[in-house]
């Protein structure tokens, strides 16, 4: 094109930019070589190469030309930016498949302890962490930024603000996951469930949320509606409470600045409920609001109908973020932590019911007038049979949280049993109903490859769920069971591993769950690098207008 | 109606101003947190009065590491509810004055294996490491990961470093006990070692470890073990009054 007119020098920010990290290639690299512990050395140096991997990058793109002003309109409609939104996409269903996968082997580990390997690498405390870490922050992170840059555009109607700054949380944050990724395989954790990476990796993810946070917010200042979208005040609550948590979480004391163990500086008591109020809210503001976020954009797009009620989706937000905070103590019921603290984070946890289901009931009575869409969309009814299964564990967590139920479930597979119903019903649904929407809209297809295909999907998933939910509750509640089992002579019946081996088929048929799990994910994947390179497979299966619709007809 | 109406109308202020939002939203969220935490940190009554608590010593600390490295908590917990069964099955309930110096604690959520907040004391050394090299030849049907890593020479050189940290962080290690964290960390692991005595001052209770061939270089696994065995035991019981300490 016009090449020669074009001026291939990089600009001052850019140039400023390339200085940066052009220091900080040097510092890691110094890092490398001054390491008291070879995963240091290993890490310095990833970031090291990243520093040096950005630099060619700027260079490249000023090189080609690519770094010119982007307009904020084309004939008077937003130039949204959705390269950042394909590549957060992507990275999600990368990091899915990998994460599930890891999932299903250590399943199989506890059913089959050989499948350890007797390598530090692949054992079983090594791989559970980068499960967590994979499903959680990877598969789950990449979609929250990913639909977040996406409807923040959309709901502003303008272009999401910042030229390298996007590419810079994308690109940063899926840094974090590989650096946090391998430091579980060399035994670089501080063992603080969901918290595992090192002070570190903290502090670079810190840095990326930041920016993540300034993205955002200066994307809703340039808006072109008076309003801001009811999705963005989730995705707001999530990114800003989610700071405040992993900051105060994560406060350490490096050993070394070259080395990569750290002391969290709380102890005992304090640092058990400091990481539970983390933890749950991990849940609570990860898991909960920002897929509340999506669920208010997705599905009333989808389905075609306004948002069931405005009044109930103010009362049902600022009560969530309210309520999740306090609800942490549950996950220490009956322990050292004080009483009153047990009381209060009980308390909250029930009360929590309320404004979890007034999102549900937000969510499923936008379908009002549309319901016939679930016989024919296989989508809609991932999203909805996704606010069913959120329901369902909105109301087994507060359940769970009276600590008379808690005395037998705590310690328990039924608690994995919940967090999964969750996790794979809620979460990893929703995800799965936003992805298939948005792959069409960002590479501009008419339709999914295949709905028949999510179809397969959704019911080879579902089956998969079925699985796992119930056999950790039949197995959680025979272990809890089995613990407290006396018996005639006033001896407790079981001894530990007696309740172990009673585990066994249970462990086995949770493994098949996540199998089918998995499979469906891979079918979704198939569905989606199909419909990428412009394929559609059922043509004339298709209705192809109004006519084709479902109507009422009067009866005769 | 049109009273109703203008309070939901009030709203549209946070709508329309995001940094105002920001902050109701911080607010918000803040509140919970800062009532139920804070004040463990001065209510006197959180962590109970005790006698025999004492920081790791340098072994033991080491273990703790090797603990943390492999990630034990996902299986294990270290918390044991005041409950017939469990105080039956694995001692008395865990005190908050237990897991004082635990940065970062480790009560766990999870007992895919059994809780380890007593496990001190309870099965010998060899048991332990014969256990934790291939758990399936001292318990047949155990599903535990076997760690036979665990037998290389345990890294020494940082645990000064280690105590620092620690140290720093509020743990009553004095200057002594960093200065000589190196030496009592090899003097622990050998019954016999002319500084045992010297050790014991520092670290009242602490019970020597016997590496065996390997008294000069402990393993990883000797560390480990140290720290399994010294779990649950610092607090004397005898001159606990668990009435004083109602909460």
């Amino acid at each position: 094109m016009t090449r020669a007119a074009t001026n291939n020098y990089l600009n001052p920010a850019e140039l400023g930019l390339v200085g940066v990290l052009g220091a900080a290639f040097l510092a890691c690299t110094l890092a490398t070589a001054r390491a008291i512990d070879p995963g240091f050395g290993f890490h310095a140096g990833l970031f090291a190469a990243a520093s040096a991997a950005g630099i060619v990058a700027l260079i490249e793109r000023a090189r080609r030309g690519l770094n010119q002003p982007v307009p904020a309109e084309i004939d008077g409609r937003p130039n949204y930016n959705l390269g950042v939104v394909k590549f957060g996409v992507a990275a999600a269903m990368f990091w899915g498949v990998a994460g599930f996968l890891v999932g299903v082997v250590i399943a199989l580990q506890l059913w089959a302890p050989s499948l350890n390997l007797g390598l530090e690498w692949t054992s079983f405390g090594r791989l559970r962490p980068l499960h967590t870490s994979a499903v959680i922050f990877a598969f789950g992170g990449n979609v929250l930024i990913a639909t977040s840059f996406y409807v923040v555009q959309k709901t502003c109607r303008v272009r999401l603000a910042g030229d390298l700054a996007p590419w810079f949380v994308m690109l940063g944050y899926n840094f974090f996951i590989v650096v946090a990724g391998t430091g579980y395989l060399l035994g670089i954790t501080q063992s603080k469930e969901y918290a595992e990476p090192e002070w570190y990796a903290d502090l670079w993810l810190t840095l990326v949320w930041v920016v993540y946070l300034l993205v955002f917010l200066a994307t809703i200042w340039r808006r072109k509606e008076p309003h801001i979208f009811v999705a963005n005040w989730f995705y707001l609550a999530f990114i800003v409470t989610i700071a405040m948590l992993h900051i105060v979480n994560n406060l350490a004391m490096p050993v070394s600045v070259f080395g990569s163990k750290s002391y969290p500086i709380f102890s005992g008591v304090q640092d058990a409920l400091i990481q539970w109020w983390y933890g749950h809210n991990a849940v609570g503001f990860f898991l909960t609001a920002g897929f509340l976020a999506i669920m208010y954009y997705f599905i009333p797009k989808r389905a075609e109908r306004p948002i069931y009620s405005y009044r109930l989706s103010i009362i049902h937000f600022w009560a969530l973020i309210f309520m999740y905070i306090w609800a942490g103590p549950h996950h220490l019921h009956y322990t050292a932590l004080p009483d009153w603290a047990q009381t209060l984070g009980m308390t909250f946890s029930i009360m929590l019911w309320m404004p979890s289901w007034g999102g549900m009931i937000n969510g499923l009575m936008t379908l009002s007038g549309a319901w016939d869409k679930l016989r024919t969309d296989p989508v809609l009814r991932l999203m909805v049979v996704s606010l069913a299964f959120y329901g369902m564990s909105t109301f087994e967590g507060p359940m769970m949280s009276i600590k008379a139920v808690n005395s037998l479930s705590h310690y328990t597979d039924w608690t994995i049993g919940h967090v999964h119903s969750g996790a794979l019903g809620w979460v990893a649904y929703i995800s799965f109903g936003a992805i298939y929407c948005l792959v069409p809209w960002l590479w501009n297809r008419r339709e999914l490859y295949s709905l028949k295909l999510v179809e397969w999907h959704f019911w080879i998933s579902t089956l998969g769920i079925v699985l796992y939910i119930s056999s950790m509750w039949v197995a959680g509640i025979m272990q809890g069971l089995m613990w407290r089992a006396y018996n005639a002579l006033g001896f407790l019946e079981y001894s530990f591993v007696e309740t172990v081996e009673a585990m066994q088929p249970y462990y086995l048929v949770r493994a098949l769950g996540g199998v089918l799990f998995l499979i469906g994910a891979l079918i979704m994947v198939y569905n989606l690098v199909m419909t990428v390179r412009g394929r559609e497979a059922e043509l004339a299966l298709r209705p192809l207008g109004p006519a084709l619709q479902p109507s009422l007809v009067p009866a005769e | 109606m049109s009273s109703a109406n203008a309070i939901w109308k009030k709203h549209e202020f946070f709508e329309k101003h995001s940094i105002i939002l920001l902050i109701g939203i911080l607010i918000v969220v803040a509140i919970g947190g800062l009532i139920e935490i804070v004040p463990l940190f001065y209510l006197k009554s959180t962590v109970e009065k005790v006698e025999g608590m004492r920081p790791y010593t340098p072994l033991e600390l080491a273990g703790r590491n090797i603990y943390i490295r492999e990630g034990c908590y996902l299986c294990h917990s270290q918390m044991i509810r005041p409950m017939r069964d469990e105080i039956e099955r694995y001692g008395h309930f865990s005190l908050a004055a237990e897991s004082m110096y635990d940065h970062p604690f480790q009560w766990g959520s999870k007992r895919t294996g059994p809780d380890l907040a007593r496990v001190g004391g309870k099965y010998s050394d060899e048991w332990h490491r014969e256990h934790l090299k291939d758990p399936r030849s001292v318990v047949p049907t155990s599903i535990m990961p076997a760690y036979p890593w665990l037998t290389k020479p345990l890294d020494t050189h940082a645990v000064a470093a280690d105590l620092k940290a620690n140290q720093r962080i509020g743990v009553p290690y004095t200057d002594e006990m960093i200065l000589k964290a190196r030496s009592d960390l090899l003097t622990q692991a050998d019954p016999d070692d002319a500084a045992m005595d010297e050790f014991q001052k520092r670290y009242p209770g602490a019970l020597p470890r016997d590496a065996g061939p390997a008294r000069k270089q402990p393993t990883e696994l000797d560390a480990l073990v140290a720290y399994l065995q010294v779990l649950g035991t610092m607090v004397d019981f005898k001159l606990y009054d668990a009435k004083k300490n109602l909460r």
